[in-house]
């Protein structure tokens, strides 16, 4: 791995027709993290990576590593490893043939495809054909394929799709330990939970615009304390009188601004014994659908 | 650099999957059997028949050519299937992303299907002859016929019948990447040659100025560029063919012809 590379978006924008699949969407994606880009689904997400790596032509803008178009890297895959959510694989073909192939295009050494499934752990399964693999299967052989290179950057969209719950732990590790690397790692998601524990930053889209872009923390519009008390009065008048923001909510108290000990000291103060309290846990989530427009397929494209 | 690797992917490709020796074997049997077939018909039993005047008497020392040829004459949709489903499975499969992901010059793929699909084009022709010159030429014997085997003008014709099929497999990417829709291209190439192909040469055959024209369908400059068909001698050619060189550079035109417009129209299509 000699030098990192950041992935930069410049005023991408794409139609297909009349449906104004991405619009204007210019961020950076540094090395050393592992990136979000999440949106719900049609809001985007493969249609700006796929023009990232020259499969799709922009109708605008620009999407390059380091400057640098996909389509004229010196070597693409030692540079970039991509899985696409899209299962292309010829099923009469064997995961090791199917490696092998595209690391002759390539121009990568052979002895890298073994090391590859060694890495996914499907070594035991290579020669078999690809039409009998299961979606996790699948998953991993994609996975396999994105590291043939030994890539700077990683690329993927919605790799956990299909994987088993011991393979989102072994697929989030992953993510982490390339991003520690120095690696740049750009992953998709239409579920803020799906990521939430192996990304550093986020990128959101929907309908094909930048809603969000920043950290997880900055995700956050503050979090709340979800209170009750028998006596739900006094402790709501003892709250006000301590200048929190109350409200009732769903035969609750919620407090903004307040961590849950700050809330338990208060009413321990007051006198006011309590019958509830938790600090509410799905924030990054309901700030999430926030962003995007909660309402079905929110983040479907627009059209003209 | 880039051509030179994808031609090598593409090998692979065809090696990798169990498509190109299931249709090398079909074509075996199938063309194997009916040169045996014609060998025996206008050799073995055209002796007898001939006498009877049932049979269009040909010259003892054209025969080993016309069933020689039977290895494109009938044998040359083999190659063009080949060549057809190298693109569009490319398609069908969706394999068309970690291709382009591996070679993003678009160009350099489909020349390295070219060449790598010329090559397997010619093994094609390789196996077609041994089929062809192998039934034939036993069942010529039976009929106690000279084959022709001593004769140069004879391995001439397989050396030009390799370079047909090779040109034939390169048509075939060449429609694959026009018509990308496996299913259309495979009855676009089953209806041309099993049926279009087939009547037009016919009408050809009838009428002097479309006997001009039809010099110059495909099926009809390949046995041209062979140099003897099984059709031409029933009756179903022209009345003068095209010379071998032309019949050459007739093919080669149709498979540079579809090549270039199947990049220019699909082959540079959003990859979605
Ligand atoms: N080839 C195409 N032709 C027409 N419209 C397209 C094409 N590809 C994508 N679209 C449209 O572009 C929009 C964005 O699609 P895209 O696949 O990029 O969304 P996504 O964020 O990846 O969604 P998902 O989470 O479902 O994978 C959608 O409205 C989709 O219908
Ligand atoms: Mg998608």
């Amino acid at each position: 791995m000699a030098t990192s590379t950041t992935i930069e978006f410049r005023g991408l924008t794409k139609s297909f027709g009349s449906v104004h699949a991405v619009s204007d969407l210019s961020f950076t994606v540094e090395p050393g993290q592992v990136t979000g880009f999440l949106g719900p689904n049609g809001a985007g997400k493969t249609t700006t990576l796929r023009m990232l790596l020259g499969l799709v032509r922009p109708t605008s803008g620009t999407a390059t590593f380091g400057g640098v178009a996909y389509r004229d890297l010196a070597s693409p895959f030692e540079t970039v490893g991509t899985a696409l959510e899209a299962s292309s694989f010829h099923p009469g073909r064997s995961a090791r043939g199917h490696l092998a192939v595209y690391a002759a295009a390539a121009g990568i050494r052979k002895s890298r495809i073994d090391e590859a499934l060694r890495l996914v752990g499907l070594e035991t399964f290579a020669d078999r054909r690809v039409g009998g693999y299961s979606l996790g299967m699948r998953q991993r052989l994609g996975l396999a394929f994105a590291l043939l290179g030994d890539p700077r950057v990683l690329v993927l969209d919605e790799p956990v799709n299909g994987l088993d719950p011991e393979g989102i732990r072994w697929i989030r590790t992953f993510m982490r330990e390339m991003a520690s690397q120095g690696r740049t790692v750009l992953v998709s998601s239409h579920l803020l939970s799906e990521v939430q524990q192996s990304v550093d930053r986020l990128v959101i889209i929907s309908r094909g615009r930048l809603m969000y872009e920043g950290t997880l923390a900055g995700l956050d519009t503050g979090s709340r304390v979800v209170v009750d008390a028998p006596d739900r009065d006094a402790l709501e008048a003892a709250l006000v009188q301590a200048g929190a923001d109350v409200h009732v909510a769903g035969g609750a108290l919620t407090v903004a601004g307040l961590s849950s000990a700050e809330v338990g000291a208060i009413a321990h103060r007051a006198d006011v014994p309590l019958s509830q309290l938790a600090a509410e846990n799905n924030r990054l989530e309901a700030a999430f659908l926030e962003i995007v427009g909660d309402t079905g397929l929110g983040g479907e494209a627009e059209r003209a | 650099m880039n051509t030179l690797r994808a031609i090598g992917a593409e090998a692979l490709k065809l090696t990798s999957t169990r498509l190109w020796w299931v249709l090398a074997l079909v074509m075996f049997i199938y063309v194997g059997f009916t040169s045996g077939l014609i060998g025996l018909l206008f050799g073995g039993l055209g002796e007898a028949l001939g006498e009877t005047g049932q049979t269009p008497a040909i010259p003892d020392e054209m025969l080993p050519p016309i069933v020689y040829s039977i290895a494109t004459s009938i044998g040359y949709v083999f190659p063009v299937i080949l060549g057809a489903l190298a693109t569009t499975s490319e398609v069908r499969h969706q394999t068309l992303t970690p291709t382009f992901l591996a070679t993003p010059k678009r160009g350099a793929v489909l020349a390295g299907k070219i060449v790598a699909l010329g090559g397997f084009g010619a093994l094609f022709g390789v196996i077609a002859l041994i089929a062809s010159i192998g039934l034939g030429a036993a069942m010529l014997a039976i009929g106690g016929f000279d084959l022709g085997l001593a004769d140069s003008d004879n391995w001439a014709l397989a050396g030009r019948a390799v370079i047909a099929m090779a040109l034939w497999a390169i048509i075939g990417v060449g429609l694959g990447a026009l018509i990308p829709s496996q299913v259309a291209a495979i009855v676009v190439v089953v209806a041309f040659t099993q049926f279009v192909e087939p009547i037009l040469r016919t009408a050809a055959s009838v009428w002097e100025w479309a006997g001009e024209v039809g010099r110059f369908l495909p099926g009809a400059a390949s046995d041209a560029l062979v140099g003897a068909s099984f059709y031409g001698a029933i009756g179903m050619g022209t009345a003068t063919p095209l010379e071998w060189w032309q019949g050459g550079l007739v093919l080669l035109g149709i498979a540079l012809l579809t090549t270039v417009v199947g990049y220019f129209t699909t082959w540079r299509r959003d990859v979605t």
